[in-house]
C-alpha cells in the first residue's frame, strides 16, 4: 500500500513531528509499505493529487495538522487518513470547545474561563480577574486555548502571578483559559479505535508537587505504565476516558489527559494526534497493552481503512 | 571485477535503527541529560528561510576573499598534497602551533609551543578539558549567564555546574569568592571556574582588570584551575585592550583556549588549548582516543594562510564590519525596545543581552516572534537553573545591517504588544514608549534578586 506520512509543517511542535514522522515512516517500511515522506508545506495538495497515495498517516502535530485543517484537505481530496477526522481535531484543539463538549455530555472537567485578548484589550476584563479568581481559587492554571504540548501552560499561585501567566499564555494564542488547579494524580489514557490501552502515570521525580515547573523539565518527570490502579479506579477513569474519545468524536486513536482526584476523574483535555516518538505516551501505552510498535501502526492504518471510518 | 549494487533507498536499510527500545537498555547515564527540550524544538524552527535569525552565532565568512581560498589550496596541491592527507600529530603540527603563537602574542600572551594542543574547533577544547577533570557530581563554576554551548558538554560529563552572577564588569569575582567559602565549607573543591572574560557569549561583558587581577590571585592562593575561553578577544570595537587571564597568571593555574573560527572560519574547525604540562599530558590523552589528530588539512590552510601575513588585517576587516552592525543593533534596540528594557552594549564580540520587564517570558515570547519571522536564544539556554526567563541572546555578527533593523523592529512589535497587556491586565495602562533619548548608562543587567 502507498502510505504517504504527513509531518513537519509550520507548527511550533515541528520538531517532535519530525521524530514522530520519522519513526512512523520506519515502521511502514518493515511493515512493507511504499512510504511517501511529505514535510507539509504549500505544495502539500499538490503532491497528493500527483502520488495518489492509498492512505496518509497524519504525524503532525499543533497547529495546522492537529486541529482539522490538513484532515479538512484530506476529506476534499477523498484521501482516507488515521487519526480524527476534521471536526473531531478541530474541538479537541480548542480546548473551549472540547471542554464545552466534554461538560454536555455529562463529564466532569475542572471550572474554568475562557477569554480573548480583545476582552482585556477593548472591554476591561481584567476588572473581573478578581472575581473570577475567587471563584476558582489558588493556585489557577493559565493555558492557551490551542495547542498540544504544555508550552505556555503557567500556574499562578496568587493574584499577583496572574497577569505574567497570561501574558506568557497569549503568547501562543488569541484566547486563552484560566482553570481551576485540581490536586491528584496526573494520568492519560489512549484510545485506539474503540478500545482503551492502559493507563500512563506522570509521576514527578523531587521536589513538592506545586513544583509546576518541574512538571515540564526532562528527567524530573517519570512515566508508569500501565498505571497503578485499583481495579474501580481504573475503571472509572477508562470509562471517563472512553466516554470524553465519543464526546469529542474522535476516530482512530486520541489519548485523553485527565487528573485523578480524590473524588474522581477530572478531564483535561484531548490530543487529537498524540506523540508518536520514542518517548511519547501512545507508544508506551501500546507496547503496554502487548503491540509492539509496527502492529500499533498497522493498527492506526486498519482503523483509518475502515469503511465506518470516514 | 565484482560489481557493487546501487543502493535502492537509502533511508530502508536504516529501518528500525531509530525505535529507541532495541537500545534503550545500553544507554549510559550521562544520556539521560542529553535529550531534547521543548526549547530545543522551538528553536528549530529558526531555521526556515523567511525567519531573520538574531539567534544564530556566525561570523560572516562571505567576508573571506574566495581567490585568497582558492590561491592557497592550489598550492596545497601542488606541494604538499601527500602530506595534508595523511593524519598528523595528536598535539598538531608545529606550523599551526606558530600561528596561535601569532594570534595569541597579538593579545600579548608568550605560551611555550610545548603547552599548546591543536583541537577541532574550540568546542574540542572545552570538551577535552571536561573529559580530562570532571567525575560525575564533581563542582565546575560557571558565569551566569554562561556560554548556551558549554551546558551540554558539561551536562554530560555529569558536573554539578554553579552559577555566579556577572554584571556589566563581566563575574562578580567576589561573588565567586563567598561561593568558594561555602564550598570549602561543604567541604567540596571545584575542579574549575569556566569564564569568557573578554566580549562573553552571550552576555556581551567584559570582565574588568581589578577583577581580572582578582580571580587569578584567587587561582593562584587556592589552587584552583580557570579555564579561560576567549574566542573573541580580537574582535574589539572600542574601549582599552584587557589583558587574558593566561597573560595575568603567566599559565599556572589558567588553562586557555581559542579558536580560528571567529577570527577566520568556523568551517576549518581549528582551535586550541594551552595548559600546564601535567594537564597537557592528560589532554592529549584524550584527544588521542576522541579522534587521534585535528585535520591535517585544514591545518595546512592555517599555515598557507598565514603565510600571507595579512590576517591582521582580515580580522581589522572584520572589527569594522561588525562594529557597524553592533551600533546598528544598538540604535534599533533603542528605537523599538520599550523604556523597560535594558541591554549590554559590547565593546567585541558578537553579542548583545537584553533583558525585558520581569513579566516577559522569553521562552514564550520566542513562539510569538517566530510567527512574526524574527528569532533570538531565550536567556533560559545559558543557564542550568532556568534562571535568565527574562532575558535574550541577539546576534549581529551573522546578519547585515537591514535584516538587524528589521529583526529588531519586530521583536521590539511583540514585546511592545506584550507590554501593552500586561498594562492593561495590572490596570496601569502603560502604553510602551519608545526612549526619547539615547539612554547613555544602560543597566544591562537586574541585581541578582530581581532576576
Amino acid at each position: 500500500m502507498k502510505v504517504a506520512v504527513l509531518k513537519g509543517g509550520r507548527s511550533l511542535e515541528r520538531g517532535v513531528s519530525l521524530r514522530s514522522g520519522a519513526r512512523v515512516e520506519d515502521a511502514l517500511e518493515r511493515l512493507g509499505h511504499e512510504v511517501l515522506a511529505i514535510d507539509v508545506g504549500p505544495d502539500l495538495v499538490k503532491r497528493l493529487v500527483a502520488e495518489r497515495p492509498d492512505v496518509a498517516f497524519v504525524a503532525m502535530h499543533g497547529v495546522g495538522g492537529e486541529d482539522g485543517t490538513v484532515q479538512e484537505l484530506l476529506e476534499i481530496l477523498g484521501i482516507p487518513f488515521t487519526g480524527p477526522g476534521a471536526a473531531a481535531c478541530a474541538r479537541c484543539m480548542d480546548k473551549v470547545q472540547a471542554k464545552d463538549a466534554i461538560e454536555e455530555a455529562g463529564l466532569p472537567t475542572p471550572h474554568w474561563f475562557a477569554f480573548n485578548q480583545t476582552a482585556f484589550r477593548e472591554f476591561g476584563a481584567a476588572d473581573a480577574l478578581g472575581r473570577l479568581e475567587e471563584t476558582l481559587g489558588f493556585p489557577l492554571v493559565v493555558k492557551p486555548s490551542s495547542g498540544g504540548s504544555s508550552l505556555g501552560v503557567k500556574f499562578a499561585r496568587s493574584a499577583g502571578e496572574v497577569p505574567e501567566a497570561l501574558v506568557s499564555a497569549f503568547s501562543y494564542d488569541d484566547r486563552v483559559l484560566l482553570e481551576r488547579f485540581v490536586d491528584g494524580r496526573e494520568l492519560a489514557v489512549s484510545v485506539l479505535g474503540d478500545e482503551p490501552l492502559p493507563v500512563v502515570e506522570a509521576i514527578l521525580l523531587e521536589g513538592d508537587r506545586y513544583d509546576f515547573e518541574a512538571r515540564y523539565e526532562i528527567g524530573r518527570t517519570r512515566f508508569a505504565c500501565p498505571a497503578e490502579l485499583s481495579a474501580e479506579e481504573e475503571r472509572a477513569v477508562t470509562e471517563a476516558a472512553l466516554a470524553t474519545y465519543r464526546a469529542l468524536g474522535c476516530t482512530g486513536f486520541a489519548r485523553i489527559d485527565l487528573i485523578l482526584g480524590d473524588d474522581g476523574p477530572w478531564l483535561l483535555e484531548a490530543n487529537a494526534i498524540p506523540g508518536l516518538t520514542d518517548t511519547s505516551l501512545l507508544p508506551q501505552a501500546a507496547e503496554a497493552a502487548g503491540l509492539s510498535f509496527e502492529q500499533l501502526v498497522e493498527r492506526i492504518l486498519d482503523l483509518a481503512l475502515e469503511p465506518a471510518a470516514a | 571485477m565484482a560489481e557493487v549494487p546501487e543502493p535502492t533507498h537509502r533511508r530502508r536499510s536504516h529501518a528500525g535503527t531509530r525505535d529507541l527500545e532495541r537500545y534503550a537498555g545500553l544507554f549510559a547515564e550521562r544520556t539521560t541529560v542529553m535529550r531534547s527540550s521543548a526549547m530545543r524544538d522551538l528553536m528549530a524552527i529558526t531555521a526556515r528561510p523567511e525567519v531573520i535569525s538574531l539567534a544564530g552565532g556566525l561570523p560572516d565568512t562571505s567576508t573571506f576573499p574566495p581567490q585568497s581560498f582558492a590561491a592557497q589550496m592550489t598550492r596545497i596541491a601542488q606541494e604538499s598534497a601527500a602530506k595534508a592527507l595523511q593524519y598528523g600529530p595528536t598535539e598538531g603540527f608545529e606550523e599551526t602551533k606558530d600561528c596561535i603563537l601569532e594570534v595569541m602574542g597579538a593579545e600579548g600572551m608568550l605560551p611555550d609551543p610545548d603547552d599548546i594542543i591543536v583541537t577541532t574547533g574550540g568546542q574540542q577544547a572545552i570538551d577535552l578539558v571536561c573529559k580530562t577533570l570532571i567525575d560525575p557530581g564533581d563542582v565546575v563554576i560557571c558565569e551566569a549567564p554562561t556560554y548556551p554551548g558549554a551546558i551540554p558538554t558539561l551536562c554530560s560529563y555529569q558536573a554539578d555546574v554553579v552559577q555566579v552572577e556577572c554584571d556589566e564588569d563581566g563575574m562578580q569575582v567576589e561573588a565567586l569568592e563567598q561561593l568558594l567559602d561555602e564550598l570549602r565549607a561543604e567541604g567540596r573543591r571545584p575542579k574549575f571556574i569556566y569564564s569568557v572574560p573578554s566580549f562573553q557569549n552571550p552576555a556581551g561583558v567584559t570582565m574588568s582588570l581589578p577583577r581580572r587581577t582578582r580571580l587569578v590571585e584567587l587561582a593562584r592562593s587556592q589552587e584552583l584551575l580557570v579555564v579561560e575561553d576567549n574566542p573573541y578577544g580580537l574582535l574589539r570595537y572600542g574601549g582599552e585592550p584587557m589583558p587574558p587571564l593566561y597573560q595575568l597568571d603567566g599559565g599556572d593555574f589558567v588553562i586557555y583556549l581559542g579558536t580560528f573560527s571567529k577570527i577566520l572560519s568556523p568551517g576549518i574547525r581549528l582551535g586550541w588549548a594551552v595548559a600546564p604540562p601535567p594537564v597537557m599530558e592528560k589532554i592529549v590523552l584524550g584527544k588521542q582516543a576522541a579522534d587521534l589528530c585535528t585535520s591535517t588539512l585544514t591545518q595546512y590552510f592555517v599555515r598557507e594562510y598565514f603565510a600571507e601575513r595579512r590576517w591582521q588585517r582580515y580580522v581589522d576587516d572584520l572589527v569594522d564590519i561588525y562594529r557597524g552592525r553592533r551600533d546598528t543593533m544598538v540604535e534599533a534596540l533603542r528605537t523599538h525596545f520599550p523604556a523597560e528594557a535594558t541591554w549590554t552594549e559590547p565593546e567585541g564580540g558578537l553579542f548583545i543581552w537584553a533583558t525585558l520587564p520581569d513579566y516577559i517570558d522569553t521562552s514564550d515570547l520566542l513562539a510569538k516572534a517566530l510567527r512574526a519571522d524574527v528569532a533570538f536564544v531565550p536567556g533560559q539556554a545559558a543557564y542550568v537553573d532556568g534562571r535568565g526567563a527574562h532575558s535574550m541572546r541577539l546576534n549581529f555578527s551573522g546578519v547585515d545591517d537591514e535584516e538587524i533593523r528589521e529583526g529588531v523592529r519586530r521583536i521590539g512589535k511583540v514585546i511592545a504588544e506584550q507590554v501593552e497587556l500586561y498594562g492593561t491586565l495590572t490596570g496601569e495602562h502603560r502604553v510602551p514608549e519608545p526612549a526619547a533619548e539615547p539612554q547613555p548608562n544602560v543597566v544591562p543587567f537586574r541585581k541578582a534578586e530581581e532576576a
